[in-house]
């Protein structure tokens, strides 16, 4: 049997139904959002955990140019090695058609019997080849998307200098390319690098490399060191020309995903809380009118005999009833959304299955917050209505004191008539709540402003990159090293015009405890294709006597100029040089070191070497320069700027580039959702006044200025706070989305900011209109005959 | 329904079969039914009658605030029934005061201040100072709403609807929520008003009372006028019992 307090809790609960649903609805979406957003980034990273154990991705990657089948007893045979396979790994160039570039791939042996013990794929369609059949590949899924290409196509390709045919008998997915990136190319694209698979015997044949591999995986035991056995496998391996092992962390399709999980992580953790706290706010202020215009049956039920201690619990049940509604809804809807965004990461990142993983700390959070902002707002009301003795509480409530706070519209008396008055006046006597309505306007402009600018600098990203920095049309990667001749051959081809050379080495770089597994770069001199530029975009020349680091290799190692850099060269004699840092530099895409290309050569004793080259050409003749290169043999991959430009413009949009967009809505909806709010509530507290306005003979108009005026102010004081918060939540931003891949320019563009504080003020607008409208709708009469 | 006034000035109000009815169907409610009616310029009238018997519904469509269902109602020459909203706010704004029974002052303004928000915009008001000074309030001139008493709130109320020099003074129950000897100083206030500046004023009460000060009484049942009474031998506010 319910009490009869109780039964009035339901019953007002049904009779404020409206006002009930839009506070809860506030308190859900805050905790939809914080739910949603931790559910996915937590998701993604056990659904990148589960693919990675249940398909047996290795966790060390051992490349040598060939070693005896026996060696992988021995591998296996290292404390801390849990399982080893060893594979073939090939580079091949596929013919897509006579008027296109070819793409690269790189052929991968599976066992002759069976699935490998490591690195396994999934096979999307189709079957794996068949043992015997040499022309039978599994082709990997998203390149075969990318391209159109159906089962039982056939597909050409050159592997070690001879043309073959094959034909697809199978799609697969694999965690070891989750993204794949052409060697030496920073953007992963889907259409312009492939991975097939062929059984061992069939590729062990085409590469010469009959009982024997030329890359080892190893997965490591519960506990077990990788440096270590990293050590040792280095050691085991080098009479085989090991090219140095490298770990998960080093594998370029682990690190793109972990550093977009990473800027993913850093996004939920500054938008929910901030959409918690408005939710907060604006739930404190409706409370706080709700609890007020129950003031007279407070003031009957204490008459009656109820204790305060009785009456407060009661009305903080109707708040926790509507706050815990709001937070379940939030959480169901959260999971919900989270789940179906996930569904869409799922896609773009091309994981087989989803672990559906949901943070519980998420709605610990958002429970607590909900709940105790809703009391906190509640109880503070409360305290003051219980201060009344219940007479005096049954009573319409004295007109609110004005006569007590600062007057600074009597300051400003002979500037500001009286309908001014009120509003200085209503905004000096409660500043709480001004400030509050200020700050809320002012970050959801930060929020704009900070989610524009990522948009600038994604554009900046673009123009530096493609129009500053890497000015050629063309980009050619050798098989291996070559002598100058093959450079002097480009030369001479029909439609080139300027040929840069450029050397990369891959190398790990150490600074004490601080390491980086990447490749320094030569380049001329003065680079005029592949230019290097300092913070002011100025071109950097290259000097003889030491190496110029990227900011963000810089930052990695904690090295400045002046200090030395160890390069352990993971190629050729694999030296060990000692540089001396002579310069940073900016750069947009991965975290490179660049020295002068003959200097380079002197180090590494190898003179007049190149691995690439930047061109231009005469655009003209691009079909017929692309028959020529396809010819060459010591061409490994030909790239336009064009489409390495498209590629990197779909990365930016799409996935994790894309939350930006979520983040401008997000701002949108809050901004609008504070400048509304404060404008409703203000017109709701002020209905009689300005009904008595009406009443004198002010016009629609007049009335509404009072009102209206009010939110102006509060919308014109956000715009410098808001601008001021937005340069910090830029900043905070830029550094979330800056992945390995490519760093994030901080541009304050005037646009963003321009754009942004149109934004907020068409939303104040908006909202002053629908307020009016209300306000040309009120019953005079009524208005002022009811009590408050 | 019967008027027994003898020859009266020309008449500020005129109304003819003035009909308003609230909803539809069975549910409707008959406010007003067919009223028809003459208020002369400058008369004090009190307009008495149980609740809901259609006075305030009368005050409220003279006083601009309303519209009927049917009929018509003039202010002088003027047919207020066939105004826009426009033109109901701007003869609100140069011919009609408004008292309430809960004064309705600008909390956020003091006395003067809320007197000058109407003065601000009349034709040709008087000082706020000086309407202060005729309720009796000048030297509280500087004092917010919540520092002031019921009786003087609603008194900066009356000096308010009266700076403008209203034509007409409406008051709904201006006394309703006041003790006898600040009901009795506002209602001298307004009889004051009606002398001096020669104002009419409307006033719709419970009091049976105030109907002493009044030149003219009428009173109401059932959405029509009962009868209307000219007072011969008005008393002033000092006098009536309360």
């Amino acid at each position: 049997m319910l009490s009869p307090l109780d039964r009035k809790l339901l019953r007002d609960l049904a009779r404020i139904k409206g006002q009930a649903a839009a506070i809860g609805l506030v308190i859900a979406l805050g905790v939809l959002m914080m739910v949603m957003m931790t559910g996915l980034v937590n998701t993604l990273d056990q659904t990148r955990l589960a693919y990675y154990d249940r398909y047996r991705l290795a966790q060390v990657f051992a490349p040598v140019t060939r070693a005896p089948e026996p060696v992988l007893a021995r591998l296996a045979a290292i404390p801390g090695v849990a399982a080893v396979e060893g594979r073939v790994s090939g580079w091949a160039l596929i013919d897509i058609g006579a008027h296109e570039l070819p793409v690269r791939a790189q052929a991968l042996s599976l066992p002759d019997l069976g699935r490998p013990r490591l690195n396994d794929i999934y096979l999307v369609g189709g079957r794996l080849p068949e043992l015997g059949r040499a022309d039978e590949i599994v082709l990997l899924d998203g390149f075969a998307k990318a391209r159109g290409l159906a089962l039982n196509d056939r597909l050409i390709a050159t592997m070690n200098g001879t043309r073959r045919a094959f034909r697809i008998t199978g799609f697969a997915q694999s965690p070891e390319f989750l993204y794949s990136t052409a060697p030496g190319e920073m953007v992963p694209d889907d259409a312009r690098f492939a991975v097939f698979w062929m059984r061992h015997s069939a590729l062990a044949a085409a590469y010469d490399m009959k009982g024997a591999f030329n890359q080892a995986l190893i997965a490591l035991g519960r506990g077990a060191s990788s440096e270590g056995v990293m050590l040792a496998a280095d050691q085991m391996l080098a009479p085989y020309g090991s090219a140095g092992s490298y770990g998960l962390e080093d594998l370029i399709s682990n690190r793109f995903i972990m550093e977009e999980i990473k800027g993913l992580r850093s996004t939920s953790g500054v938008v929910p809380p901030i959409f918690l706290g408005v939710a907060a706010f604006l739930l404190y202020i409706v409370i706080n009118r709700m609890v007020q215009a129950e003031r007279e049956q407070i003031g009957l039920l204490k008459a009656f005999g109820y204790s305060g201690l009785e009456v407060s619990l009661h009305y903080l049940k109707l708040v926790l009833v509507i706050a815990v509604l709001g937070a379940v809804l939030g959480s169901l809807g959260g999971m919900w959304s989270g789940h179906a965004l996930a569904r869409v990461y799922q896609i773009y990142y091309k994981f087989p299955f989803l672990v559906f993983s949901v943070d519980p700390r998420s709605f610990v959070t958002g429970f607590a917050v909900s709940i105790l902002t809703a009391s906190a707002g509640s109880l503070f009301v409360l305290r003051g209505v219980f201060r009344l003795t219940p007479a005096v509480a049954m009573r319409p409530p004295a007109p609110p004191d004005y006569s007590r706070s600062f007057d600074l519209a009597a300051r400003l008396k002979r500037w500001l008539d009286q309908p001014s008055r009120m509003v200085v006046r209503r905004l000096t006597r409660y500043p709480g709540r001004m400030i509050g309505a200020v700050i809320g306007i002012a970050t959801g402009l930060a929020l704009s402003v900070a989610s524009l600018t990522l948009m600038a600098g994604f554009d900046e990203t673009l123009d530096l990159s493609f129009n500053v920095m890497s000015r050629g049309e063309l980009s050619v990667s050798f098989t291996g090293k070559q002598t100058d001749k093959a450079l002097l051959e480009l030369a001479r081809l029909p439609g080139v015009e300027h040929v840069e050379p450029s050397r990369a080495v891959s190398t790990v770089f150490r600074n004490g405890t601080y390491s980086y597994r990447g490749a320094i770069e030569g380049r001329p001199e003065f680079p005029v294709l592949n230019r290097v530029i300092d913070t002011d975009e100025a071109p950097i020349s290259m000097r003889r006597e030491g190496v110029i680091l990227s900011k963000p290799l810089a930052d990695l190692l904690h090295l400045q100029p002046g200090d030395t850099l160890i390069a352990e060269i993971k190629e050729g004699r694999r030296p060990v040089l000692h540089l001396p840092v002579i310069g940073v530099a900016e750069t947009l895409m991965g975290a490179p070191a660049f020295m002068e290309i003959g200097a380079l050569s002197r180090v590494l004793n190898e003179p007049g070497q190149v691995t690439g080259a930047a061109l231009t050409i005469d655009e003209a003749q691009l079909d017929g320069l692309i028959a020529r290169l396809k010819a060459m043999p010591q061409i490994a991959g030909v790239t336009l700027k064009s489409d390495m430009r498209e590629a990197l413009v779909r990365i930016m949009n799409e996935g994790p580039g894309a939350v930006r967009f979520v983040m401008l809505a997000v701002a949108a909806i809050i901004t609008f959702g504070i400048v509304y709010n404060s404008a409703r509530i203000a017109f709701a507290e002020r209905e009689r006044d300005l009904a008595s306005l009406r009443v004198m003979g002010f016009s629609r108009g007049e009335a509404a200025f009072v009102l209206l005026g009010e939110l102006a102010v509060v919308t014109l004081a956000a715009l410098p706070l808001g601008v001021g918060l937005g340069y910090g939540l830029t900043y905070l931003t830029v550094k979330g989305f800056s992945t390995d891949i490519y760093q994030i320019p901080v541009t304050y563009s005037p646009e963003s900011f321009g754009l942004a504080m149109v934004a907020v003020l068409v939303a104040a607008a908006l909202s002053g209109w629908l307020v009016k409208r209300e306000l040309d709708r009120v019953d005079l009469v009524a208005a002022l005959k009811t009590r408050d | 329904m019967t008027d027994t006034s003898a020859a009266s000035p020309r008449p500020v109000f005129c109304t003819k079969a003035l009909t308003k009815t609230y909803g539809e169907g069975p549910a409707a409610v008959h406010a007003l039914r067919g009223v028809d009616l003459d208020i002369p310029e400058g008369e004090f009238v009190v307009l008495l009658g149980p609740s809901g018997s259609g006075k305030s519904t009368l005050l409220n469509i003279l006083g601009g605030l309303d519209r009927p269902s049917a009929g018509t109602a003039h202010f002088k020459d003027v047919e207020l029934t066939g105004m826009s909203d426009a033109e109901l706010t701007k003869y609100r704004r140069d011919h009609v005061g408004f008292v309430f029974q809960f004064y309705n002052l600008m909390p956020s303004l003091n006395a003067r201040e809320n007197v000058e928000l109407v003065t601000e915009i009349a034709k040709t008001p008087m000082d706020a100072k000086e309407a202060l000074a005729l309720v009796g309030l000048d030297k509280r001139a500087h004092h917010f709403p919540s520092e002031l008493s019921g009786g003087e709130q609603q008194r900066v109320a009356i000096a308010r609807a009266v700076a403008k020099r209203p034509t007409v003074l409406f008051c709904d129950e201006p006394t309703g929520a006041l003790d006898s000897a600040t009901g009795r100083a506002v209602l001298k206030v307004l009889t004051d008003v009606n002398q001096q500046l020669g104002t009419t004023v409307m006033i719709v009460t419970h009091a049976a009372n105030t109907a002493m000060l009044a030149d003219r009484v009428i009173h109401f049942a059932d959405g029509g006028i009962r009868e209307v009474i000219r007072n011969r031998e008005k008393l002033t506010a000092e006098q009536i019992d309360w």
